[in-house]
């Protein structure tokens, strides 16, 4: 699994970071992090519900 | 999660309503699905009616959140919208709607809340803010105005101000209380995050309310309780908001400040669960009757209303750390779990509105609001999730504080 994020849609609202903090985390910058690469499948269920939960759909998930 | 053939119905077409539909398909529900919404409107989002469709680049229409294709064909849900619920018969298992009865096995509840209104003369140009009509007539409004008037200094109002004054416009905030936001942050904090205002060019006034409007057909100025006018061609009521309970009265159901429910969202008769603004649950956490007003709360109960709706043998307790955001003026503000609280410890530059403060309830963490500080909020999460201690959690933010760069 990989995510993707569309900045133009990221508000750094921290949702995603608040479901799956291994993967998503924000800089005092203000921006958003997300791990590069392949997920670790025991961390897919909360990537899935971190793309659910983002307010602007800016997460992506590629299985 | 049973997969039986119960008609699930639920009342009310904003985020709550919609979260509890698509969890009820994602979990397995096979059978009937109806969403019952008094607007004639698809579901849609609400924050961005107090920021991007005030804004002088706001969009033509405020999209939906789901399509009909979507809801419809994918989902398979039945869409009674601009059908207001107007009554529940619990014995006969039927919600009452303006377009007739409503039959239902299991019922979720997430009508929402209502603006509080004040009373002052009718005049063109004043403007509550809840709905997307609300938000295209305050749009239009601003547009044609030089001088915006607040009424209630919280989150919605603060937006308001903020898109206005982004817009040019000359912005007063009223506010009734010596100090904003007591109820959303407390008494300490209030005025460390009111003081954004002033900083962008906005006029707060505090401990005075507005006693008249002067104005004929459209406002023109507020007279407010210290004999001073305002000169305004629109006003914006920010008042806080009621939840929307009234057509449940007469039904059975407990109604207390929204429709009172257990741990589990249920609303005291099996099969029938609350979610959202409307919802006063049993926290756990606290030991106490809540209601949450945040964006996050009603994508979190819609979801759990419906399997305590669907499956009350199985229901569990709903246990969240309440979230909220906010943006005045290009600043985040943010705010995990709860702020009413024995003592607030505040560090970082509360002069340069960027900050941190803890909130402490007994021994334990209690709450985490940042101003400008985005990249620390969520670091805290865990450790309201883990009902850490006090001194854990200052022992914590010393060590964050030691992160930064000088």
């Amino acid at each position: 699994m990989r995510v993707t994020v569309d900045f133009d849609k990221c508000q750094t609202c921290g949702l995603c970071e608040a479901a799956a903090p291994e993967v998503f985390s924000i800089d005092d910058d203000g921006y958003l992090t997300a791990v590069d690469g392949d997920i670790p499948e025991h961390l897919h269920g909360a990537v899935r519900t971190a793309a659910e939960t983002c307010p602007t759909e800016a997460v992506t998930v590629m299985a | 999660m049973t997969t039986t053939n119960q008609h699930l119905v639920v009342v009310g077409a904003s985020l709550a309503g919609l979260r509890a539909v698509e969890a009820a398909r994602r979990t397995g529900h096979t059978g009937p699905i109806t969403l019952i919404g008094s607007e004639d409107r698809l579901p849609y989002d609400r924050p961005p009616l107090s920021k991007l469709h005030l804004s002088a680049e706001a969009p033509d229409e405020v999209p939906p959140l789901a399509t009909h294709d979507r809801l419809r064909d994918e989902l398979g849900v039945t869409l009674r919208l601009g059908s207001a619920a107007t009554g529940l018969d619990v014995s006969a298992r039927a919600v009452l709607t303006e377009a007739g009865p409503v039959a239902f096995d299991a019922l979720v509840l997430a009508t929402g809340a209502r603006p509080r209104v004040v009373p002052l003369p009718e005049l063109r140009g004043v403007h509550v803010l809840r709905t997307a009509g609300d938000a295209r007539a305050l749009a239009h409004s601003l547009g044609t105005s030089r001088g915006l008037g607040v009424i209630g200094a919280g989150f919605i109002g603060s937006e308001v101000a903020s898109a206005a004054r982004a817009r040019g416009l000359n912005v007063v905030v009223v506010e009734a209380l010596p100090t904003p936001l007591i109820r959303s942050v407390g008494e300490q904090v209030g005025p460390l995050i009111a003081g954004l205002h002033p900083a962008n060019g906005v006029d707060l006034r505090c401990g005075v309310g507005v006693v008249d409007l002067e104005g004929t057909d459209r406002v023109s100025a507020m007279v407010l309780s210290d004999g001073s006018r305002v000169a305004v061609e629109t006003v914006v009521v920010g008042v806080g908001a009621v939840p929307n309970t009234e057509w449940l009265a007469g039904s059975g159901l407990s109604l207390d400040n929204g429709v009172v429910c257990d741990a589990t969202l249920s609303a005291g008769h099996r099969g029938i669960a609350a979610a959202g603004d409307v919802c006063n649950w049993f926290d756990r956490r606290w030991g106490r009757q809540v209601r949450i007003e945040h964006w996050t709360n009603a994508i979190e109960q819609g979801p759990h209303a419906a399997r305590t709706a669907l499956d009350p043998d199985e229901a569990a307790p709903f246990d969240t750390v309440p979230y909220v955001w906010s943006d005045w003026y290009g600043v985040r503000i943010q705010l995990l779990g709860r702020s009413d609280a024995d003592e607030v410890h505040v560090s970082g530059d509360p002069d340069s509105h960027r900050f941190v403060a803890l909130y402490r309830c007994g021994d334990e963490l209690a709450g985490v609001l940042t101003v400008g500080r985005p990249g620390e909020t969520m670091k805290y999460r865990p450790l309201l999730a883990r009902r850490a201690g006090w001194n854990d959690a200052l022992a914590f933010a010393a060590e964050r504080r030691a992160l930064q760069p000088a």
